[in-house]
């Protein structure tokens, strides 16, 4: 590992991922007893990921989870109470009824972006988490995560073209659980491993085990070092297996048997357990000695949440806008004002257009056009190019290379809207050459 | 002080708020080197820098989301869209993420959405939207749409300072063509306020933005009959000013609504019924609307000149209501 962990952070390891699996298996049995007011998504075998990747963060870096990422909340400070009264509606809740799940946050201490159900969206706001961040001289980190079915979406691009443009902060978990509800990957897109897709972005990637929590810490720790170092956008595909269907209504029939066995016998909590034994790093006593304090934990939160009352219905028409000084909004300054307030951060507007302007280069760039033409390599554009590089020096060598209008006047001008397979434009085109 | 446009006057009022306040920050589609297909932003870059005035690829949705992002840490970004039918490139993060973020978990966003609406200057389908009421249908955002370089510069302004997410419409047909002196030093307008900008006993004339100009040249040539139009400029869409509308009406008794939007859905539905619901029994005849066609907004000038409202419509329909 490049990010050794001492014992305790080890420990720290196996209590969220068993605090995560024990809090959702409750909320199961809660779920059962009609008690869970809406939908109930399981991350069971995912837990490795959302908590190895929010261990990686510092306490001033943002995160914004995804559904199956209550273990990253827990994480990052919430407690179990949170998610239990979310789920049941609870006036007590972090939103205070007003949603569900995991769609809550925190802007001024866990600095948590609440998700919504509409995938994708987040990538953007968490880019944009990022520039302020930077903006404002606060050296942080943000950090979210999108599904390999999340990962068809335009915002999923349009955040990724955005970030790397800005070379954001961001690190972007790319869960691979395999399922996007009913459908495979494979049924999804032909791109084998989806962390290709940041090669179309111009950013890093790294493709990760998800079921082993140290790799999982390992890598986003790296990422995320990368990326406050000012080094641009990390996308980081973990691989793992979504355990239960897309919601607790879903049997998950359409996944093969022999998929769920292979992936059982990979349990990332099992498997941590197995390391954590076999090197010894803890004795029986100290797993069973965490297991009760999760338990104890557990009958707490749970007895609160249980406990609480509903919301009061008048509860529905407030809090639509902020007024009225409910909230006083302020930014953390950790750099000069000054620096951002005219005439310091005055420049000349202008662009750097890479390679314009350097006519001996130009010429040179149209030579090796012509070269690459009679060796065949060219398309057949550059070969129509393949002029004397005197007559394309004064270009640009993005359009010497495309320019085929004068280069070659045999050929008939298309109209537009008109292809040469067009009949009319084929006669037309055979009148003129037989006028000639 | 010389007389500005509506232009200058929004462009005053980003220019004054940037400089009042380095948390305002702007970005959008060629803001920065290329100052704004409209030139609104012109000299921004060179004024504020780079970090300030961030020019964007094309990609609304990540531009808004970004904004959303960067006030979570207490930024007032106020992003342009480059002609604000590119406003449906990113509904989704403008009505789900932006407008329900303080009611779901209660994080503010303080943005600013601003950007060339309206018509009749031939733009075709895609360059002449308005596209305000799928906004004012949208709890949690405020909606505003100027007619003067007065309300354009003091709305601005206070958008900016507002902490909920405001999206203002820039008719862009008034961009250059109206002119008008500014008081000189600050000044802001509040959000949710209407204006009267001609008082009147026969019947109320409500509008907003381009449609301001038809609507008062109207109520000149009624007054030349003997009809005195009171006419209201809404100026906020969303929140409404029901007080003022409902003042004139048990006033005026007569209540007739133009809006260069599209007819069904439009906002003057909705005034309809809220003067229903407060002002039944004052009226004296029924609610009447001169808007723009159930049809896209159609790019041949004859055509759109049909499609749009004007003052000889407006005329008609009013003389027709004051004859009840």
């Amino acid at each position: 590992m490049n990010h050794p962990l001492t014992r305790e952070q080890q420990f720290d390891l196996y209590y969220f991922m068993q605090l995560n699996r024990q809090l959702e298996d409750r909320m199961v049995r809660l779920f059962r007893q009609n008690k869970i007011v809406g939908g109930l998504y399981s991350s069971l075998g995912q837990e490795a990921i959302s908590v190895g990747t929010a261990y990686a963060l510092e306490n001033r870096d943002w995160l914004a989870p995804m559904i199956r990422n209550i273990g990253a909340l827990l994480v990052k400070g919430f407690k179990p109470r949170d998610i239990f009264t979310q789920h049941m509606a609870k006036y007590t809740s972090p939103t205070l009824g007003k949603d569900g799940t995991s769609h809550f946050g925190d802007l001024k201490v866990r600095h948590t972006v609440s998700p919504i159900s509409m995938l994708g969206d987040l990538i953007p706001v968490m880019t944009g988490v990022a520039m302020a961040g930077r903006y404002l001289g606060q050296k942080i980190v943000s950090l979210t995560w999108i599904g390999d079915g999340g990962s068809s979406t335009g915002a999923f691009h349009e955040g990724l073209v955005f970030a790397a443009q800005q070379r954001a902060a961001l690190v972007l978990i790319l869960e691979n659980n395999q399922w996007a509800y009913s459908t495979p990957v494979s049924r999804q897109t032909p791109v084998k491993d989806l962390a290709e897709r940041a090669r179309g972005y111009g950013i890093q990637s790294r493709i990760v085990d998800g079921n082993d929590v140290l790799a999982v810490y390992d890598n986003t720790k790296g990422a995320v070092e990368e990326a406050r170092a000012g080094r641009g956008p990390v996308l980081i595909e973990v691989k793992t297996m979504r355990m239960k269907g897309h919601a607790q209504h879903d049997p998950a029939e359409y996944v093969p048997k022999e998929m769920f066995d292979y992936w059982k016998a990979r349990d990332p909590l099992a498997l941590y357990e197995k390391y954590l034994t076999e090197s010894k790093i803890w004795d029986a006593k100290t797993k069973s000695e965490i297991d009760a304090r999760i338990e104890r934990e557990l009958d707490v939160e749970q007895k609160f949440a249980e406990e609480s009352p509903l919301p009061p219905p008048e509860l529905a028409a407030q809090g639509v806008y902020c007024e009225g000084g409910c909230h006083n909004i302020t930014a953390d300054w950790q750099r000069p004002k000054k620096e951002l307030t005219p005439p310091h951060c005055s420049v000349e507007a202008a662009w750097q257009v890479e390679g314009y302007g350097d006519l001996d280069k130009a010429a040179g760039d149209a030579k090796q056009a012509a070269v690459s033409a009679t060796t065949g390599n060219g398309s057949k554009l550059s070969k129509l190019a393949g002029k004397p590089p005197v007559k394309v020096a004064a270009r640009p060598p993005a359009k010497a290379s495309v320019k085929t209008e004068d280069a070659s006047p045999a050929v008939p001008r298309v109209p537009f809207g008109r292809g040469p397979k067009d009949k009319a434009f084929r006669r037309a085109s055979q009148d003129k050459t037989g006028r000639r | 002080m010389a007389p500005v446009t509506m232009l200058e006057g929004i462009r005053q009022a980003i220019f004054e708020e940037m400089d009042r306040d380095p948390a305002v920050v702007a970005l959008g589609e060629d803001i920065g080197v290329y100052g704004g297909a409209f030139k609104v932003t012109e000299g921004l870059l060179a004024k504020f820098g780079p970090e300030r005035v961030i020019d964007a690829p094309i990609a609304e949705t990540a531009i808004v989301g970004a904004a959303c992002g960067m006030s979570y840490l207490g930024l007032r970004p106020v992003v342009e869209m480059q002609f604000i039918d590119f406003i449906a490139c990113c509904f989704n993060q403008v009505t789900n993420f932006v407008a329900k973020s303080h009611y779901r978990w209660g994080a503010p966003v303080p943005l600013v959405l601003r950007g060339p609406s309206g018509g009749g200057v031939h733009g075709g389908p895609f360059h002449s939207a308005n596209p305000e009421m799928y906004f004012v249908h949208t709890p949690g955002l405020k909606v505003v749409y100027p007619s003067t370089a007065h309300d354009a510069k003091g709305l601005l302004k206070s958008a900016i300072r507002d902490n909920n997410p405001v999206l203002f419409f820039e008719h862009k047909f008034l961009y250059r063509r109206i002119k008008e002196e500014l008081p000189e030093g600050e000044f802001t307008e509040p959000l949710g306020k209407a204006a009267v900008r001609r008082e009147g006993r026969d019947l109320t004339i409500i509008s907003y933005a381009a449609m301001m100009y038809p609507a008062l040249e109207a109520a000149e040539e009624l007054a030349k009959e003997g009809i005195e139009a009171e006419v209201i400029d809404l100026r906020t869409l969303l929140p409404l000013d029901r007080e003022t509308i409902i003042n004139s009406v048990k006033k005026t008794n007569k209540l007739l609504i133009v809006h260069e939007d599209t007819r069904t859905g439009g906002i003057a539905g909705e005034i309809a019924a809220l003067v229903c619901e407060g002002a039944f029994e004052d009226l004296d005849g029924p609610i009447a609307r001169v808007t723009a066609l159930d049809t896209p907004t159609p790019y041949s000038p004859p055509l759109e000149e049909f499609f749009l409202p004007n003052a000889s419509k407006i005329v008609a329909a009013a003389r027709e209501l004051a004859r009840y």
